[in-house]
């Protein structure tokens, strides 16, 4: 599934990121492939807030979309 | 010496050390610096920035700060200054937020990368102990290889620790296998720091050097954060989850329901502090009592001893729009004290860690006119100052969005003083003329940014940024980011408003602008209905747009010419200085397309009003009949472009 289809709580593995600047901009973040994050916040038809431990980041939905994620639990 | 290396240009006495404190955004640098350095500052601008570097003494060496980055490469010119300052560096004194370890480690290793010697001083060891996190600071230090000092930097705890070990500072543990890497390209590149962003493909160093850039960066990245979790993993024990109110406001900021409103708080009071305070007591005493009551009668008196106040050059030093009289009247009496409230708001906003939360919540709204969330940072940077607001538009992501941003900034964008001026003329008028002002405005806004997405050829990028931990804004780095704003703004004006008050002189004394007056009134009082006095407002707001503002206060008019001469002046042409930027950042041939365009839009939007007040005979009238367009504008945008996104360009918002 996509990030974008994420629900609040939701806990998910990062499996790619389709774009090599915004990959290398992630890793720096610490939400590069592999990670498990915490969808902390969808904003309603904007982004999704992704957190892993105190990092939080927002992430815009067209790029929310580009980005596959494998459901962890929630 | 000059300190060639780092392309600043600053002198170095010979045997000083270059320490240069480095960190990611909002760790708490300043606090560091000014610790070091003490009340001897210097700023410098970086070449071809408006980023300003601070520097100063520490002993017989030489602190200089950077901007605060997630990483140094060439992603955003803060990186690209930073990484030059830290290439150059004889010890880097990294700033770690405790809180934040996973996202500020990777720059801590980064710089260990480079091979330079590296201290770290882990800032808000406090907070983190009261979420509950523990770090084992001495293993930290063993395994990053470089001293660690922990510290509360705004109680003043560890900075006598830190200047102690500040000459233990030492090359740290590379990875052997990047270590491996670098010593391959040790033939062609002899400084390690070089080495490493060549093979982390940074174009810029690359082209330096003559080598092509490489293609490792994903690898040293991915190898980079691996070593970074696993020292986290073994430094870090968390025992609880800390979610505190920050943390529960926080969320609310970006949610719509909650978000808009708490927005519209924020404003409201910023609107009460500088629209009402500040516009209204505090420039009713310097502007009419001190500078007007007692300022311009003494120059008067005194240059009036030696010249003539009625004759040419007494009209132009002391006249009504003279040099010595008006002129510093408006800058020290009027504007002066409005941009000092604007910066001490929006310094407070930057330092509390909103201004991310905003971008998060503008989002949607930013892409119907073909920007992202990031692109509300200039925008209300643009509510300080246009012309720095038109630079910052470089940290969006594409070209497109730069040209969308920029036009939008010269166009409807008013900037602090011209804001203040604004705010203290919309005090004037009865409610339905304020509600019909910001009205219009935000319609032209929104539907020229409609219309650009739709015609403009590309692709906007997606919105990537960091949710700092919300924080109450801290008085002193609020005060001293107002000084040295406010400072910088009157270094600028001054000049420009002295030549605009000249030009206006030579005007009057040769009489030209009763005739430009006579001249322009079919536009001024055919078109938009105010009195023909309004050119010279005109004429002045292309000197200055706060200038031209400024200027409607002092003419007697009813409510709607105020609306209309408000909404012409604030659509209208950009300030010298900003028109120039504009003609620096986006081109020649792009400025002279968007000037003229902006200037017609005005005085179109201006006379629009006019006209349809005059048709419905009310302000209310016409709020029905721009809410029409508004509506129209906001359906056309939903229509899909038809086409998939692509993203490029992923970066962070500006300090």
């Amino acid at each position: 599934m996509n990030l974008d289809k994420c629900r609040r709580g939701q806990i998910v593995k990062i499996t790619s990121i389709n774009n090599s600047d915004i990959r290398a901009q992630a890793i720096r973040f610490g939400i590069a492939e592999g990670e498990v994050v915490r969808c902390e916040q969808i904003v309603p038809a904007g982004p999704v807030v992704i957190r892993k431990n105190n990092q939080e980041i927002a992430i815009g939905r067209g790029l929310a979309r580009q980005i596959n994620v494998e459901q962890i639990s929630g | 010496m000059h300190c060639h290396d780092t392309g600043l240009k600053i002198d170095i006495p010979d045997g000083a050390k270059k320490i240069v404190l480095a960190g990611n955004p909002n760790v708490g640098k300043s606090v560091f610096f000014n610790a070091l350095t003490g009340l001897y500052v210097d700023v410098s601008n970086y070449p071809g920035t408006t980023l300003e570097i601070s520097h100063g003494k520490y002993g017989d060496d030489i602190v200089i700060d950077t901007p605060g980055v997630y990483g140094i490469s060439s992603f955003n010119d803060e990186e690209k200054i930073a990484r030059d300052i830290i290439l150059g560096a004889d010890i880097v004194v990294n700033i770690v937020d405790a809180v934040h370890m996973e996202r500020d480690l990777f720059l801590t290793q980064q710089v260990i990368d480079t091979g330079v010697p590296v201290i770290v001083a882990l800032n808000m060891i406090d907070e983190a102990e009261r979420q509950g996190r523990k770090v084992d600071v001495d293993l930290l230090s063993d395994l990053l290889g470089v001293p660690v000092i922990p510290a509360v930097a705004i109680e003043k705890k560890g900075i006598e620790e830190l200047k102690a070990n500040m000459g233990n500072a030492r090359p740290g543990h590379i990875e052997p296998e990047l270590h491996k890497k670098l010593h391959f390209l040790h033939d062609r590149v002899a400084e390690q720091g070089e080495a490493l962003l060549i093979l982390e493909g940074d174009p810029i160093v690359a082209e330096r050097h003559g080598v092509d850039p490489g293609n490792d960066r994903e690898e040293i990245y991915l190898m980079r954060r691996a070593r970074v979790n696993d020292i986290i993993g073994h430094v870090v024990s968390q025992s609880k989850e800390g979610v505190g109110f920050g943390a529960l406001l926080g969320q609310l900021m970006v949610q719509p329901l909650t978000g808009i409103p708490i927005l519209a708080v924020f404003l409201y009071a910023m609107y009460k502090f500088i629209g009402v305070f500040i516009a209204g007591d505090v420039v009713g005493f310097t502007e009419e009592t001190i500078m007007i009551g007692k300022y311009e009668p003494f120059i008067r008196g005194l240059v009036g001893q030696y010249i003539l106040e009625d004759s040419a050059l007494g009209t132009i030093l002391i006249g009504e729009f003279g040099i010595l009289t008006m002129t510093v009247t408006y800058i020290l009496g009027l504007l002066l004290p409005l941009v000092v409230g604007f910066y001490i708001a929006l310094s407070a906003f930057e330092d509390s860690g909103y201004l991310p939360r905003i971008a998060t919540l503008s989002d949607r709204a930013m892409s119907a006119i073909g920007l992202n969330g990031r692109a509300i940072i200039p925008i209300i940077l643009g509510f300080g100052c246009v012309t720095l607001a038109t630079i910052v538009t470089r940290l969006l992501g594409s070209e497109r969005e730069r040209r969308i941003a920029v036009f939008l900034l010269g166009l409807a964008i008013p900037c602090s003083a011209q804001l203040a001026v604004i705010a203290g003329l919309l005090s004037k008028v009865a409610g339905a003329y304020i509600a019909l002002y910001a009205l219009v405005i935000f319609t032209v806004l929104a539907v020229v940014g409609t219309l650009l997405n739709k015609f403009l050829p590309g692709e906007s990028t997606d919105l990537l940024i960091d949710l700092p931990p919300l924080r109450l804004p801290r008085i002193d780095n609020v005060l001293k980011k107002t000084f040295t704003k406010s400072y910088h703004f009157l270094l600028e004006a001054t000049p420009l408003f002295a030549l605009g008050a000249l030009l206006i002189g030579i005007l009057q004394v040769t009489h030209l602008l009763e005739k430009l007056q006579g001249v322009l009134q079919p536009l001024t009082v055919g078109w938009l209905g105010l009195p023909k006095e309004a050119a010279t407002v005109f004429i002045m707001g292309f000197v200055r747009r706060d200038f031209g503002a400024a200027g409607l206060s002092s003419m007697p008019l009813n409510d709607i010419q105020i609306i209309v001469g408000l909404i012409t002046i604030t659509l209208f042409v950009p300030c010298i200085a900003s028109t120039l930027i504009i003609f620096k950042e986006r081109g020649r041939r792009e400025a002279f397309i968007m000037w003229p365009a902006i200037l017609a839009t005005a005085f179109l939007i201006g006379g629009i009003i006019n006209k349809a007040y005059n048709l419905t005979g009310s302000a209310n009238g016409v709020i029905g009949a721009v809410l029409v367009v508004l509506i129209a504008a906001i359906i056309i945008g939903k229509i899909p472009k038809g086409k998939s996104r692509v993203i490029s360009g992923g970066k962070t918002y500006v300090k």
